[in-house]
C-alpha cells in the first residue's frame, strides 16, 4: 500500500540504473540524512553522540570496509583491527610532521597506507583460501599489533607507548583533541562516512565490484571468463583494507583521544566480522545494521535494568550480557544466516504487498 | 550463584532505598566507580573494586557520609577495556562525578585530555601516565602515592641495600603494554649512572600464560636479580616459571601490581621467597579494617568474600577510597560547602594532607606512608616497602623506602613538556 | 655484515657452546608443542566430522578446567569432579548439537565458524557467572599428577626435567593413540570417518549424523579437559588461558585441518620452532616474537603446500 513502486515508469537507461530506483526509497534515504545531519545534533547528548552515534559510524565503516572483502570478494578475513591500527598510527605519525595540513585530509591520506599494507598481506590469499586464509589474516593481526609495540617511531617514542591525538583545528573551528565538541566530530566522521559509504556503493555496483562478486562466486570460473585474480583479489584487499584504516583513524582522533595498541587487538577484528555478518554478507545497508546492533544492544542492556528499577551489581550485567550478545549471535544466525539485510528485505516484500497479501 | 543473586537482591533493596533517601537528601557526593570484576583481568580488580566500594559503604554508615553529605557510588563495569572505560566515563560524568579512579593505565591515558574539559579531576593511583606527577603541566591529573618511576627507584634502592647494585646484572620481565613499558626509560637512564646491566623480557598480552621461552632467556642471560612489571594472569605462571628454572625467588621482585594474595595463592609453597613492592598495609590489623568489617561485612551490604579483606589488592582499593574521602573532606574545608564539585575536589586533592597523626586518626596508623598534596608536587611523595610470600601469605620485610626524587623528578618534568609540547592550547598552572 | 653474522653464525655458535641448553630448549619446545597439539587435535575432530571450525575450542578448554576446579571447591573428592566434569562436558556436547548445530545443516561454513564464535561469547559469560573471573588453582596433586622436577647433568650443565612436563607428554600421547585406536578399531570411529568424507553418502548408508555430531563434541570436550588440567597446572585456571588456544591455529594450518598425525606432527614443529627462534634470534628483533613467529612459519609452509603438510590435496573444477 505504502510502499508500492507500481505506476513509477523508468523512461531512460540512466533512471533504470539509478542508485535508489524507487522513490519511497529515496524518500527514505533523504529522511535518514536529514535527521543525522540536523536532527542527531539538535537533540543528542554528550553521551548519545560520544558513545554511541560515533563509535556506532566509526564501526559502520569499517564493515562496510570488511564487507567489501569478505561479502562481496569473498576473502574472510580477521586482520581488521589491525588495519584499523595501521590507519590510526599513520594518521598520527602524518599529522605530527605535517602538523599544519588539515585533519581531514590527513585521515584520508592514511587509508592509503592502510590499503598498501592490506594488498602486502591480501598476496598470500592468490593461493590460499577459506580458513587457511583465515589464519594468514591472522599472522597479519599478529604481526602488526607487535609491530606497534616494538617499533617506537610509530608512536614518536612516547614512554607509554600510546599515541596521543594533539588538537587540531580547521577554519577557526577545532577539530580533534578534548576540547573539540562532541557535535563537531559527529558531524565530520558523518560527512566521511556518508561520502565514503557512496563511494562503496557505487564502486561496488560499476565494473570492480562485479569482478570480486564473480570471484567469491567461483574464482576459477571467473578466472576463464577473464577476470584476473590478482587484481581483483588485491583491489579487494586495497579498498578495504582503505576503508578499514580510515576508520581506524577516526577511532583515535574522533573517537578516543588516546590509543594504546590494545585498541586495534583482535577482538576488533572480532567485532566488526560480527557486525558484518550479523548485519549480511554482501550488503552496506547491512553493515549498518550489524553496526547498530552488535555496539548499540550492550549498552541498551547495561543500561536496562536502571531503567525498569532493579539494581543488578555491573559485573553479572557484564556477564550477562556476553551470554545475550552470544545467544543472539547464534539466534540470529539459526533463523536467518544472511543477516539483517535479509530480514529487512523480507520485511520490505510484506510491505510491498500490505494490506491485501494476494 | 545464588547467594551472589541474594547480595545482589539485598544489594538493590538497599540502593533502591538509597536512591529514594538520596531525592530528598540535600547533599550528596556523587562518586563514579569504574570497575573490572569481569575479563582476562578481574582476578585483580575484584577485590580492588570491593574494598573502595566497603570502605564508602562503610563511611555511610558509620558517619553518614562525608562532612554531612551521603555518598553515592556508581560501578560502571570497564572489563579493563579502553573503549568501554570511556563509555563509563560519558555514562556518568553529567551526574555530577567528583573524581575517576579509571583503574587501568589505557583508560588513563584517555580521561587525561578530558579531565580539564569537563573540570573532573583523574586519580590514577599508583598506575597511569607517570608525568601527571608534575602537577603544573597537568593540573587535572594526580598519581597518589607515587609513580612507576618513583617506585622503580625504590626497588633499585632496595636491591642495592642488600647485596649492591653496582656490577650486577638486572633482569626487568614486563608485560608489552603501555603499562609495562613505562619504566624503561627511567631503567636505561639509571643502568649506566648506578653501573649494572639491563636485560629485558618483553611478555606479549597473549603470552602471558605461556611463558617458557621467556624464562629460557632469562636462564641464558643469567641475571642476577629479576624485577617484574606483571598483571593478572601473568604473574602466578611468571613465580611457576622462575621457580622451575630455579631461579632464587629472594632475588625476584614484582612492582605492587605483581603481589597480590590473588597472583601468589595459585602459586602456594612453590612461591616462598618471591618479593613485592607494596604501598598499602596489609591484613586486617587496622581500626578502620575493624570498622569496614563492623559495619559492612558483618552486615552483609557487600559483595565481598569475608576471607578477602585484607588482602592487598582489598587494601590498595580501600585506600583509593581512603584518599578520595580525605580529598572530599579538603575540597569541603577549602570551600565551606558540603556538596562540593569537580572543581573543588581538584583543590581538595591538592590541599590534602594525610600525615601520620590524620592516618592515625583514620584508624590506619602505619598502613601507609604520609601523602601531602601540593600545587607543583601531584605525586604526593608516598614510599613504598618490599613484602615477601612466606608459602601462605605476605609478611612485610623492609621499612618504607623513599624514592630518589632527585633522579625521578627531572625526567618527570622532561617527560610533562614532551606531553604538552604539541598540544597549544593545554592548560596548564603556575605553583607560588 | 655483522647483522648476517648474528643472523647466521652467532645463533649456532651459540647453540654448540651450550649443548645442555640446547636441550633444555628443544624440551621446552617439545613440551609445548605437545599442548599445542592437544589444542588443535580439538578443532581437527570437530573439523573432520562436520566440517565446522570451532572457535569455541580455546573456551571449552577454560570452562571444563573451570568446571572441574569449581566442582572440587565445592567439596566433591578430585575424582569424582573429574567424572562429573566429563559428564557436564557431555551435557555440553548434547546441548550444542541439540540447540545449534541441529538447525544449521547445509549452511555455509563461514556462519557455522561464526556460531562458535557466539558460543565463545555464551560460554565466556556464562563460565564468569557461575565460578567468578578470578584465576584458580588447578588441583594437581589431587589429581595425582607429579609435581616435582628432575635434574639431569649433560654437556657440563644441567637439563631440568619437570614430571609434570613429562606426565602432559605421556598423557598427550596416550590420548592420541586412544583416538587413533577409536577412529580405526571402532563402529563409531568408522562412522565418524565415513560422515568426514561425506556427510550424504554417511546419510544414505544409515548413519546418524546428529549422534555423529554429538560424539565428536564430546571427544573434544574430552581434549578440552585434558589441555585445561595440563595448562591450568602449568600456570594456572583462568579466563586468559582462551587466548593460548589461538597458537593452535597456525598449528593447524600446517598439519592440515583434518589430519590428525598433522596437528601432531606441525604441534612439535611450531612449539620447538618458536621456542628455538624466540631463544637465538628473538633477541635481534627486540624479544617478544613468538606471538607471530608460528604465525609465520605456517605462511610460508602454505604457500608451498596450500593444504597444509598432511591436508587432503585441494582438487578444485568448475
Amino acid at each position: 500500500m505504502l510502499y508500492r513502486e507500481a505506476g513509477q515508469f523508468k523512461t531512460s537507461y540512466q533512471a533504470d540504473q539509478a542508485a535508489f530506483p524507487i522513490f519511497q526509497d529515496q524518500l527514505a534515504v533523504w529522511a535518514i540524512l536529514a535527521v543525522a545531519f540536523i536532527g542527531v545534533p539538535l537533540v543528542g547528548n554528550d553521551f548519545f553522540l560520544n558513545s554511541i552515534m560515533i563509535p556506532f559510524l566509526i564501526f559502520a565503516l569499517a564493515s562496510v570496509g570488511l564487507n567489501i572483502l569478505t561479502g562481496y570478494a569473498g576473502q574472510l578475513s580477521l586482520g581488521t583491527g589491525a588495519f584499523m591500527g595501521v590507519g590510526a598510527y599513520a594518521c598520527y605519525k602524518l599529522t605530527t610532521i605535517f602538523p599544519d595540513v588539515n585533519i581531514v585530509i590527513m585521515i584520508v591520506a592514511s587509508g592509503f597506507f592502510s590499503a598498501g599494507i592490506g594488498m602486502i598481506f591480501g598476496l598470500p590469499s592468490l593461493r590460499i583460501k577459506g580458513f587457511y586464509l583465515v589464519v594468514t589474516t591472522l599472522a597479519a593481526q599478529f604481526f602488526l599489533e607487535w609491530c606497534f609495540i616494538r617499533i617506537a617511531w610509530l608512536y614518536n617514542y612516547n614512554p607509554s607507548g600510546a599515541i596521543e591525538v594533539p588538537q587540531r583545528e580547521a577554519f577557526g573551528v577545532i577539530l580533534t583533541g578534548a576540547s573539540a565538541t562532541p557535535v563537531t566530530r559527529y558531524l565530520l566522521v558523518l560527512s566521511i562516512v556518508v561520502v565514503m559509504t557512496w563511494i562503496a556503493f557505487n564502486i561496488i555496483r560499476g565494473r570492480i565490484g562485479r569482478s570480486w562478486m564473480m570471484i567469491r562466486d567461483m574464482d576459477i570460473a571467473a578466472e576463464l571468463m577473464g577476470v584476473k585474480p590478482l587484481n581483483a583479489k588485491l583491489s579487494a584487499f586495497a579498498v578495504s583494507s582503505f576503508y578499514c584504516g580510515v576508520a581506524g583513524a577516526m577511532m583515535v582522533f574522533f573517537w578516543l583521544g588516546a590509543a594504546e595498541v590494545e585498541s586495534f587487538d583482535v577482538n576488533h577484528s572480532f567485532l566488526i566480522l560480527f557486525m558484518v555478518i550479523l548485519g549480511g554478507l554482501g550488503s552496506i545497508k547491512g553493515a549498518f545494521m550489524g553496526a547498530a546492533f552488535i555496539w548499540i544492544l550492550p549498552i541498551l542492556i547495561r543500561a536496562a535494568p536502571g531503567w525498569i528499577g532493579i539494581e543488578v551489581q555491573a559485573a553479572t550485567v557484564e556477564h550477562l550480557n556476553f551470554m545475550l550478545i552470544g545467544g543472539l549471535i547464534i539466534f540470529f544466525l539459526i533463523i536467518e544466516p544472511h543477516g539483517l539485510a535479509r530480514l529487512w528485505s523480507i520485511g520490505k516484500q510484506k510491505l510491498r504487498v500490505w494490506p491485501f497479501p494476494y | 550463584m545464588l547467594k551472589k543473586l541474594a547480595i545482589g537482591a539485598a544489594a538493590l533493596a538497599m540502593l533502591g532505598a538509597a536512591q529514594v533517601s538520596t531525592a530528598q537528601a540535600e547533599d550528596t557526593i556523587f562518586i563514579p566507580s569504574l570497575t573490572y570484576r569481569t575479563g582476562p583481568f578481574s582476578g585483580g580488580g575484584t577485590p580492588f573494586a570491593n574494598g573502595f566500594a566497603d570502605y564508602m559503604n562503610m563511611l555511610n554508615a558509620r558517619d553518614g557520609g562525608i562532612g554531612g553529605a551521603k555518598i553515592v557510588l556508581e560501578e560502571c563495569e570497564t572489563a579493563y577495556n579502553a573503549q568501554k572505560g570511556v563509555e563509563c566515563y560519558e555514562a556518568t560524568k553529567g551526574k555530577g562525578a567528583l573524581v575517576y579512579n579509571p583503574l587501568s593505565t589505557g583508560i588513563t591515558l584517555q580521561l587525561i585530555p578530558k579531565a580539564p574539559v569537563d573540570e573532573i579531576p583523574v586519580l590514577s593511583m599508583g598506575y597511569g601516565l607517570s608525568a601527571a606527577a608534575v602537577g603544573e603541566k597537568f593540573p587535572w591529573t594526580f598519581t597518589y602515592p607515587t609513580s612507576y618511576w618513583s617506585q622503580m627507584t625504590s626497588i633499585l634502592k632496595y636491591i642495592d641495600d642488600n647485596g649492591g647494585l653496582s656490577g650486577k646484572k638486572i633482569g626487568f620481565i614486563y608485560l608489552d603494554l603501555g603499562y609495562g613499558r613505562e619504566p624503561i626509560p627511567l631503567l636505561e637512564q639509571l643502568a649506566p649512572q648506578m653501573g649494572f646491566e639491563l636485560a629485558m623480557f618483553p611478555v606479549a598480552g597473549k603470552e602471558m600464560q605461556n611463558q617458557s621461552s621467556h624464562w629460557l632467556n632469562v636462564r641464558k642471560e643469567n641475571p642476577d636479580w629479576m624485577i617484574m612489571w606483571g598483571w593478572g594472569a601473568m604473574n602466578p605462571t611468571a613465580i611457576k616459571e622462575a621457580a622451575k628454572i630455579r631461579f632464587p625467588l629472594d632475588r625476584f621482585i614484582g612492582n605492587w601490581w605483581s603481589g597480590a594474595h590473588a597472583d601468589l595463592n595459585p602459586v602456594g609453597e612453590a612461591g616462598k621467597g618471591y618479593l613485592a613492592a607494596n604501598f598499602s598495609g596489609i591484613g586486617t590489623d587496622f581500626p578502620a579494617l575493624q570498622d569496614v568489617i563492623k559495619h559492612v561485612i558483618e552486615p552483609g551490604n557487600t559483595q565481598t568474600d569475608p576471607g578477602d579483606v585484607g588482602n592487598v589488592l582489598y587494601n590498595r582499593g580501600l585506600f583509593n577510597a581512603v584518599i578520595v574521602a580525605e580529598a572530599v573532606r579538603a575540597a569541603q574545608a577549602a570551600t565551606g560547602k558540603v556538596a562540593v564539585t569537580g572543581a573543588d575536589m581538584r583543590v581538595g586533592l591538592e590541599t590534602f594532607n594525610l600525615s601520620e597523626e590524620r592516618l592515625a586518626e583514620l584508624g590506619l596508623a602505619g598502613f601507609t606512608a604520609p601523602i601531602q598534596g601540593s600545587c607543583a608536587d601531584h605525586e604526593g611523595q608516598g614510599s613504598i616497602f618490599i613484602q615477601q610470600w612466606n608459602g601462605s601469605d605476605w609478611e612485610r620485610v623492609s621499612d618504607l623506602i623513599t624514592p630518589m626524587t632527585d633522579v625521578v623528578g627531572p625526567m618527570l618534568q622532561a617527560a610533562a613538556d614532551q606531553y604538552v609540547s604539541d598540544k597549544p592550547d593545554w592548560q596548564t598552572q603556575t605553583c607560588g | 655484515m655483522g647483522l648476517l653474522f648474528d643472523i647466521f653464525i652467532n645463533p649456532f655458535v651459540e647453540m654448540a657452546s651450550g649443548l645442555d641448553f640446547l636441550l633444555q630448549v628443544l624440551w621446552e619446545g617439545f613440551v609445548s608443542g605437545t599442548l599445542y597439539a592437544l589444542i588443535a587435535l580439538g578443532f581437527v575432530l570437530i573439523f573432520k566430522a562436520s566440517g565446522v571450525f570451532n572457535f569455541a575450542q580455546g573456551i571449552m578448554v577454560v570452562f571444563a578446567a573451570l568446571t572441574l576446579v569449581g566442582l572440587h571447591a565445592l567439596g566433591i573428592p578430585a575424582f569424582l569432579a573429574l567424572i562429573l566434569a566429563v559428564a557436564i562436558m557431555a551435557l555440553l556436547a548434547v546441548t550444542v548439537e541439540r540447540v545449534v548445530l541441529r538447525h544449521l545443516v547445509n549452511q555455509p561454513d563461514i556462519i557455522l565458524f561464526m556460531v562458535t564464535i557466539g558460543l565463545t561469547y555464551f560460554l565466556i559469560g556464562f563460565g564468569e557467572l557461575v565460578f567468578g573471573g578470578d584465576p584458580k588453582s588447578m588441583i594437581t596433586e589431587e589429581l595425582g599428577l607429579p609435581t616435582g622436577s628432575t635434574v639431569f647433568d649433560v654437556f657440563d650443565g644441567i637439563v631440568i626435567l619437570q614430571h609434570l612436563d613429562v606426565a602432559a607428554a605421556v598423557i598427550s600421547a596416550i590420548m592420541v593413540a586412544g583416538l587413533a585406536v577409536f577412529f580405526n578399531k571402532t563402529r563409531i570411529g568408522r562412522a565418524l570417518r565415513a560422515v568426514a568424507d561425506d556427510h550424504q553418502a554417511a546419510l544414505s548408508v544409515g548413519i546418524s549424523l546428529n549422534q555423529i555430531w554429538a560424539i565428536v563434541w564430546f571427544a573434544a570436550g574430552i581434549v578440552a579437559l585434558t589441555t585445561g588440567i595440563m595448562w591450568g597446572a602449568k600456570s594456572d585456571v583462568s579466563f586468559a588461558l582462551q587466548i593460548v588456544a589461538l597458537k593452535a591455529l597456525p598449528v593447524l594450518i600446517l598439519g592440515g585441518f583434518t589430519s590428525i598425525p598433522g596437528a601432531i606432527v606441525g604441534g612439535l614443529i611450531i612449539g620447538m620452532g618458536e621456542k628455538l627462534f624466540e631463544v637465538y634470534w628473538g633477541g635481534l628483533l627486540g624479544g617478544g616474537v613468538e606471538g607471530w613467529f608460528a604465525y609465520v612459519i605456517a605462511l610460508i609452509f602454505l604457500l608451498f603446500r596450500p593444504q597444509g603438510l598432511f591436508g587432503e590435496k585441494i582438487i578444485e573444477r568448475v
